[in-house]
């Protein structure tokens, strides 16, 4: 690693080749042709998460359905906690982006006359989830990812990792990275960076987040001093494979999948999901929302009423009823994930599965269009929260919200940049100063002796201890200690591999180190919210508390290291708080209240 | 722009003097039953050249008249040639199935919408192969 | 004792090496291990300097492609269990040049997946306000299979085609090239028939037919290939019989 420091130029910076990432670098293209936009991302951009997601994206398109209900659904489920403008935003211009990803070359099933084909997905009322067969996440980040190789103005960074933001004069004005294949430090300067880095579900022990997702843009922010948004909201998907983490998808169940307890008993009617039919009820039963389904997990445990397996407690998904025919039709993948990894034929047996977790409602604090209260620094995707999501996401909103608001950080992005210039000298010293840190802490560090990856199940074991389904005061207090103490060890963490090209090692510390922060914001808030609301389910506060908390969490990282956590008041436009019930009784209920 | 013409990410693109790069061995084509095949049914177009030859040859004596068919025939009971059209006859043969079998994965038919089964494209072929060579044969034999 | 397997993994590090040379780690063996997460085993307790790709160990995102005992394979879907009791070779893709252990240097196909202009063309854009080009089941069923390619590049390690001659386009962007060209919405054919059948394109490949064989998705590489030069041939007789028709 010389000591002669590149630095590059762009307008835009768009941190994450994702989703997100690449519809928001589309959007800065199309807003503004003549600017500069570069994406540097860690791994090659078709390589990210978003090519995991597997059952589908809502936006409203059929005849019968309509925006409130589909704001109402989010709304609900998210107890309540989203922001109402930025939820209508969002389903309004959800079909849109849809619509625009067809144009683009989006696979999209397809009704027999040419249409739009679109599916029920849990949570949502009506019919309007939109898929490609079961890899809607992948096919459409390969249409993105293809079709932004036509813009010219595109630069790609693929395998370049970023280390630090660059903030001076109260704006972020840069980043620096490291190339993974030269191991060169280098500066890229830029008048407005977009953070599209997806979550943090890596913290976690049992998680169906690939490798990558460690908080990086999260935790990134957050030294930058952006504040973190409702980070103690995580939501468990309830159906993972035990050891790999790998997600059945909730069309397993819309399709009519039975999730059993050890009896063979459809567990779900003991908690206030609805009596069970035998075919598939909307936001009934196995088609309620995710973190009342895992939430049921825990209890049935405690009751002793789980399988016993080699890696914990599982329950049974039972699609054998279905037959081969709709399983080799509808969920071809779910079959093929089953034979592959498992070695189960759900066709003839029964899928062990338990809670993993999925996905973050909290992120990088932003409004409507992406801005992070740092000037110059914008979030899009699951990094961010709007917030839509609220304490619990609808399954399939999150594909749509990466294309919504992608667009609409790029639009907001591309605005900003046109209107700033050239980076301060102070900003260059601090690239300097960072790359000497990485050298000095990581490269040509002796002495110490923790292994990563020693630490990194420590943490995740502390934090699926004291953070998991359920909390309590006492289990988080026990881990914000615990955490403490990880990070004076994560200093004396010390490298095998003291190469510069491609150092997967150097970027795993570095990883670590992202997530160790991630950690503390989860923690910090979920011991600050003392109610239990959505994902966030406090034994020891088991009531909603609109008094005090129908709230947005902020956490700051003081100059010290240490965190402060203020809260900001929900925007609400239509839907004032009510009751969230699932199963049949709440029909008329949910329906009198979405009026 | 490609990360080649890229102004940016210029670096990583160009070659590094130090990749390691390995050498495809000459005789690749022995590692694998797979590529082994493939290497003789390339090798194979020559034989069936070579068929197509003999067989120009033969339609050119047979127009020159009796006496040069019969001196045709007197080369070709050589037993070095008869050797040969034996190795001929085995890779036109080799040649023909594989190629067949290859069929259908560049002829795609639908009929209703439907993809027609690779066995089924394959199978015509061979049915219109059996048929020709019995129809050739009753014509030279009867 | 628990049962252990073997691993002989290509070690590379261009800072100290001439040559790649091969490394043996001992790990536990259990049934429903991959051979990547032997790799991850050795990386997190043995030797923290392995480098390789991987990130969702189910199959889609397309990192991890190597050689396992000598055939391509994407790791995260390769059993150990396949081998056992014997050791298990694990090397860098073939035919690319290797930057590090077993990682592998893809600019080159990310170059020729651009070249081959892998996206929507249209005369005219249909306005969004128009709603979707209609596409029937049938339509799509034409293109879908070649819609699946993870960019996993074990088709290029298994096309000694691309092995001899660098230049050639090869399996998987030929492929996406062709899922354009029959896709219903798509009007771009003729732009790629003048980059595909240039020699490097689809003209180069003699049909092995192993990029097919070793497709983890069943994209059938080969096929399209194939499919393509007897539409271009077609093209070529068309112009040549009516010149005046051509453009």
């Amino acid at each position: 690693m010389s000591d002669r420091f590149e630095t590059h130029q762009h307008d835009v910076l768009i941190v994450g080749g994702g989703g997100a990432g690449l519809r928001a670098a589309i959007a800065v293209c199309e807003a503004n042709p003549k600017l500069s936009v570069a994406v540097i991302s860690k791994v090659y951009p078709m390589r990210s998460h978003t090519v995991s997601a597997e059952g589908g994206a809502a936006g409203v398109i059929k005849p019968g359905d309509s925006l409130d209900e589909h704001a109402y659904d989010t709304i609900s489920g998210g107890d309540w906690l989203c922001d109402q403008d930025a939820v209508e935003a969002f389903v309004k211009e959800a079909p849109e982006e849809l619509l625009r990803l067809e144009h683009w070359g989006c696979p999209w099933s397809r009704e027999p006359d040419g249409h739009i084909a679109v599916r029920a997905f849990g949570g949502m009322k009506k019919m309007r989830t939109w898929f490609a067969a079961d890899k809607t996440g992948f096919h459409m980040l390969h249409t993105l990812f293809q079709t932004s190789l036509k813009y010219d103005t595109v630069i790609r960074y693929d395998e370049w990792f970023v280390t630090k933001l660059l903030v001076d004069d109260g704006r972020v004005q840069g980043a620096v990275a490291i190339e993974l294949m030269s191991g060169k430090i280098q500066a890229i300067t830029a008048n407005a960076i977009i953070l599209c880095t997806g979550g943090c579900g890596r913290v976690f022990p049992f998680t169906t987040n690939a490798n990558i997702k460690n908080g990086d843009g999260m935790a990134l922010a957050y030294r930058a001093g952006a504040p973190l948004k409702d980070m103690e909201f995580v939501q468990y998907h309830p159906t993972g494979l035990p050891f790999t983490g790998i997600l059945i998808t909730e069309a397993a169940r819309s399709e009519g999948g039975y999730m059993l307890n050890k009896d063979g008993y459809r567990y779900l009617q003991d908690y206030n999901l609805g009596k069970p039919q035998p075919k598939p009820v909307l936001r009934s039963m196995e088609l309620g929302p995710r973190d009342r389904l895992s939430q049921a997990f825990v209890m049935e445990m405690e009751k002793g009423r789980t399988i016993k397996g080699p890696y914990g407690d599982v329950v049974h998904l039972d699609l054998r009823h279905l037959g081969e025919k709709l399983i080799s039709t509808k969920l071809p993948f779910v079959r093929e994930l089953c034979l592959k990894y498992q070695n189960i034929d759900p066709i003839k047996e029964l899928i062990p599965v338990r809670p993993v977790v999925h996905y973050m409602m909290g992120g990088v604090h932003t409004d409507i269009n992406g801005a992070t209260p740092l000037p110059g620094l914008y979030a899009a995707g699951e990094v961010a929260c709007v917030s839509i999501n609220g304490a619990n996401r609808l399954g399939s909103n999150s594909l749509p919200e990466l294309l919504v608001f992608g667009a609409r950080v790029g639009r907001a992005a591309a605005e900003f940049a046109s209107k700033h210039t050239t980076p301060s000298a102070a900003i260059l010293a601090q690239a300097m100063d960072e790359s000497r840190r990485l050298r000095k802490q990581l490269l040509e560090k002796t002495g110490g002796g923790e292994r990563i990856a020693t630490i990194r199940d420590e943490m995740q074991k502390a934090i699926e201890n004291g953070a998991g389904i359920y909390r309590t005061g006492t289990s988080l207090v026990e881990t914000v200690t615990k955490l403490r103490e990880l990070q004076q060890r994560y200093r004396n963490t010390v490298l095998d591999d003291r190469g510069l090209t491609f150092n997967t090692e150097l970027i795993a510390a570095m990883e670590l180190g992202f997530m160790l922060d991630a950690a503390e914001a989860i923690v910090q808030c979920a011991l600050h919210r003392t109610e239990s609301r959505g994902a966030h389910q406090r034994t020891d506060f088991p009531k909603r508390d609109d008094e005090k908390f129908l709230a947005h969490s902020l956490v700051y990282r003081n100059a010290d290291g240490s965190s402060r956590v203020e809260y900001l008041p929900v925007k609400i436009t239509r839907w004032p708080p009510g009751e969230r019930v699932y199963g049949e009784p709440s029909q008329t209920k949910d329906a009198q209240a979405g009026r | 722009m490609t990360p080649h013409e890229a102004k940016g990410a210029t670096q990583y693109t160009t070659y590094h003097p130090r990749w390691y790069r390995t050498r495809v061995s000459t005789y690749w084509w022995l590692g694998k039953w797979y590529y082994l095949k493939f290497v003789l049914r390339e090798l194979s177009s020559i034989f069936v050249a070579y068929f197509v030859v003999i067989t120009l040859l033969q339609i050119h004596s047979l127009s020159r008249g009796p006496e040069a068919y019969a001196r045709f025939e007197e080369r070709m009971r050589n037993p070095l040639m008869i050797a040969l059209d034996a190795i001929t006859f085995l890779f036109v043969l080799f040649h023909t199935i594989t190629w067949f079998n290859l069929a259908p994965r560049a002829m795609v038919v639908r009929l209703g919408g439907k993809r027609v089964s690779e066995i089924l494209i394959a199978g015509s072929n061979y049915v219109a192969w059996l048929v020709i060579s019995a129809s050739v044969a009753w014509f030279i034999l009867r | 004792m628990a049962e252990t397997i073997q691993l002989e993994v290509t070690r590379y590090s261009p800072e100290h090496d001439a040559a790649p040379t091969f490394q043996r780690f001992e790990v536990p063996y259990r049934k429903d291990w991959v051979v990547l997460d032997a790799l991850n085993y050795i990386k997190d307790k043995l030797d923290g300097s392995l480098s390789y790709r991987w990130s969702c160990r189910m199959g889609i995102c397309g990192s991890c492609g190597m050689m396992v005992n000598g055939e391509p394979k994407l790791t995260c879907a390769t059993f150990l269990s396949f081998y056992a009791p014997d050791a298990v070779r694990v090397e860098p893709l073939r035919y690319f040049p290797v930057v590090r252990d077993l990682v592998v240097e893809m600019t080159d196909f990310m170059v020729k997946l651009q070249k081959v202009k892998p996206w929507i063309i249209r005369k005219e854009e249909k306005s969004i306000a128009d709603g979707e080009y209609l596409q029937t089941p049938q339509q799509l069923d034409v293109y879908k299979q070649f819609s699946m390619c993870i960019n996993c590049m074990l088709c290029y390690a298994a096309c000694p085609v691309y092995g001899l001659d660098p230049l050639f386009t090869g399996p998987a962007a030929i492929a996406l090239a062709q899922r354009y060209n029959i896709d219903s919405r798509d009007q771009g054919a003729k732009e790629r028939m003048d980059i595909l059948s240039q020699h490097e394109g689809i003209w180069a490949c003699t049909f092995v037919g192993e990029c097919t064989e070793v497709c983890p998705k069943h994209v059938d590489p080969a096929g399209a290939i194939q499919q393509y030069k007897l539409t271009a041939a077609k093209e070529w007789f068309k112009s040549l019989l009516m010149p005046w028709g051509a453009k």
